[in-house]
């Protein structure tokens, strides 16, 4: 009757053993990672110079439509009054200063809006909750225009998972952990902002 | 006349961009606006603030704390069921299931792994938090604090009894899961234990907190939302299938249950072995009495064990080997590699044609030399930590030989220290407790 009663207390103190061993384990690893810790939480961005507008932001996103959305860096947009972005290609206006109806849109959503600013220049705007990230205005601008309109996720959509599922299907590794604080990489002027 | 012009050399330029992307240049020159036009900004909505992680790891110490004295102290099943209710809703449909215990070991792994990333203080926190009170309190955590034990925990209501060779059997899968999860984020190719969570689909099913317009969420995880549905009908009848079986976390937590300080029992008092707990636990964690072992027994179970530690070793070094011939496809997991493999066979004539992979790389106009550099360190990378992965297979697999032969002795019934999740189903069953009860309350069953 005794013999188990000791062998109890010696696994009883091998086990309070392993357990200093666990505490040191986890405050080490605790202290390891420390030094490798940032402050400030991560969102998921694209870099919209390595994107090639592949459409899988548009469907790969848990969110649906996605959190990716364009976005227009005015500062680097010609205010070309044939946008490539925004008219199909081969597309000939009757009338440059007429909008034309959204069967005459590049956009499949009539996601972008078109306003005569001055001389032969146009803004283009866009009207996010229309937007599905399906890229085609970018694919657009970016192959014959100024490359004003470009991709990115949007961070009042987003719901920052741990692992963007667009991220793990961008077959140009587009995508990377950005600061919070730095949340968005912007081409043109605004990469300052 | 001005947008014929355009036109043409629009058509020009054609030619030479049939690559697709281009960095902004500047073809068309930024308009002299002499109206007063204003170029507008562009707009940029901030992500949730940092605020709000803090309050998730503090909701994270509120519950750990909560689910520990539940547990032990209070030793209410009621009160662990309610805090799971409150976790899931929490963790789980509010915070859609990505401020998660489960998930940031792979973060930690990334941090850890060389890379350069900084794990936010934020996640380490939620990977470290129920760690340490493992190591105080069991496996409290999977009481009632993670969102998808909370979600199965929920949802059982018959659950069968599993033979106990296929327990053993597929309880392994957790612990090379967690292998391969650690593997792949520490190399930085892919956070798998997210990619194939079974539950974060369901989680953003619901509209919690989130105007519904933007939760539409079946978007890219129809698949994965289905195998979810798949796990939570298995889960009627087999308690917590992804606790027990595959959670890489749960793998962890279960090391650290076996040495904690304290831990959830049947009953705080003595066991009468009346056997009426026995089926009591839908996870199958209740042990047995064993009696006592035949003592002239010692010796040949010493020479079994020493047997066996040749065996364990044999299986390790066999994982390291098997991990070493699996460098080439495990590398295949990092996007550059697989990149740099697409490449090559274009380049070599191996393959007609383009896909958006390799078009992607042309865009770049870099040197596919470049390319092939980047991956061969990343396949670097891998040539070093997949023998590690199937040593740790082949540990793994010689470990579970050796706790089947140890013989432990055994007095009363208890919950297995790994395999206990804390849940408190039992208390109900033992009537020794429920004795205690009514002495405690003067009668009325408080739990
Ligand atoms: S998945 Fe990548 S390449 Fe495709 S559109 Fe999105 S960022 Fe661009
Ligand atoms: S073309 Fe696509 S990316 Fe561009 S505005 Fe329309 S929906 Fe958005
Ligand atoms: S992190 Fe999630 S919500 Fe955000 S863009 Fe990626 S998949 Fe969509
Ligand atoms: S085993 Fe894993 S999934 Fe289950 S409750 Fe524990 S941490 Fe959560």
């Amino acid at each position: 009757m005794s013999e188990p009663k000791k062998q109890l207390s010696r696994r009883e103190m091998l086990r309070r053993g392993a357990l200093g061993a666990g505490l040191a384990g986890v405050a080490g690893t605790a202290a390891v990672l420390a030094a490798r810790t940032a402050r400030s939480g991560t969102v998921w961005q694209l870099d919209p110079e390595k994107c090639i507008q592949c459409g899988n932001c548009a469907v790969n996103c848990v969110l649906d439509p996605s959190a990716v959305r364009v976005v227009h860096a005015f500062a680097l947009c010609g205010y070309c009054d044939l946008c490539f972005g925004y008219f199909p290609p081969g597309f000939e206006p009757d009338d440059e200063f007429e909008t034309p109806g959204a069967e005459s849109q590049l956009c499949p959503t009539g996601a972008i809006l078109r306003r005569w600013t001055e001389g032969p220049h146009f803004e283009y705007t866009i009207d996010e909750a229309l937007c599905i990230g399906c890229g085609k205005c970018v694919k657009g601008c970016g192959a014959f225009g100024n490359g004003s309109l470009f991709l990115q996720v949007r961070h009042n959509r987003c719901l920052n998972c741990n692992e963007c599922s667009i991220a793990a299907a961008c077959p140009a590794g587009a995508y990377r952990r950005v600061p919070a604080d730095h949340p968005y990489l912007l081409k043109g002027e605004d990469q300052k902002a | 006349m001005n947008r014929h012009a355009t036109a043409a050399a629009v058509l020009a330029i054609l030619a030479a961009l049939l690559a697709g992307a281009a960095p902004a240049v500047e073809r068309f020159a930024l308009p002299q606006f002499k109206s007063g036009y204003v170029r507008p900004a562009t707009e940029v909505p901030a992500p949730r603030a940092d605020l709000y992680d803090w309050l998730d790891v503090s909701a994270l110490a509120a519950a750990l704390a909560a689910a520990s004295y539940l547990a032990i102290r209070a030793r209410s099943r009621r009160g662990l069921w309610w805090l799971a209710v409150m976790s899931l809703a929490y963790f789980g449909f509010w915070r859609g299931g990505c401020a998660c215990a489960v998930g940031a070991t792979q973060n930690v792994a990334l941090a850890l792994g060389g890379g350069g990333y900084a794990v936010p203080a934020a996640v380490a926190l939620f990977f470290i938090l129920p760690l340490a009170a493992t190591l105080f309190f069991g496996r409290t955590f999977c009481a009632g604090v993670c969102p998808l034990g909370a979600l199965q925990e929920l949802v059982v209501v018959r659950p069968l009894r599993v033979p106990a060779w296929l327990e053993h059997s597929l309880g392994l899968l957790a612990y090379i899961y967690l292998g391969a999860a650690v593997l792949f984020a520490a190399t930085g190719s892919a956070f798998v234990i997210c990619e194939y969570d079974p539950f974060v689909s369901i989680f953003r099913l619901a509209p919690l907190g989130r105007p519904a317009s933007t939760m539409n969420a079946l978007g890219g995880s129809t698949g994965m939302l289905v195998l979810g549905a798949a796990f939570l009908a298995a889960g009627l009848f087999i308690g917590r299938p992804y606790c027990r079986w595959l959670c890489p976390y749960g793998a962890i937590l279960r090391l650290l249950g076996r040495v904690s300080r304290w831990r959830v029992t049947i009953t705080p008092e003595e066991c009468i072995k009346c056997r009426l707990c026995e089926d009591a636990c839908p996870f199958g964690a209740i042990r047995r009495p064993t009696g006592d072992w035949p003592r002239g027994e010692r010796l040949i179970e010493r020479r079994r064990l020493a047997v066996l530690l040749v065996i364990a070793a044999a299986l390790l070094a066999a994982g390291a080997g098997l991990g070493w011939r699996l460098v080439g496809p495990m590398s295949r997991m990092h996007h550059t590699v697989r990149q740099a493999d697409r490449v090559r066979l274009e380049e070599t004539g191996q393959v007609e044609g383009t896909v958006d992979l390799s078009d992607a790389f042309y865009a770049t106009h870099r040197p596919p030399a470049e390319l092939y550099a980047e991956a061969a360190a990343v396949e670097a990378s891998f040539a070093r930590a997949s023998p590690l992965f199937g040593a740790w297979v082949g540990l793994v697999l010689g470990a579970k030989l050796i706790q089947l032969s140890v013989r432990r002795t055994r007095t009363d019934y208890e919950p297995d220290r790994a395999a206990c999740v804390s849940c408190g189903r039992c208390f109900a069953y033992c009537p020794i407790e429920r004795e205690r009860w009514k002495k405690a309350s003067g009668g009325t069953n408080a739990s």
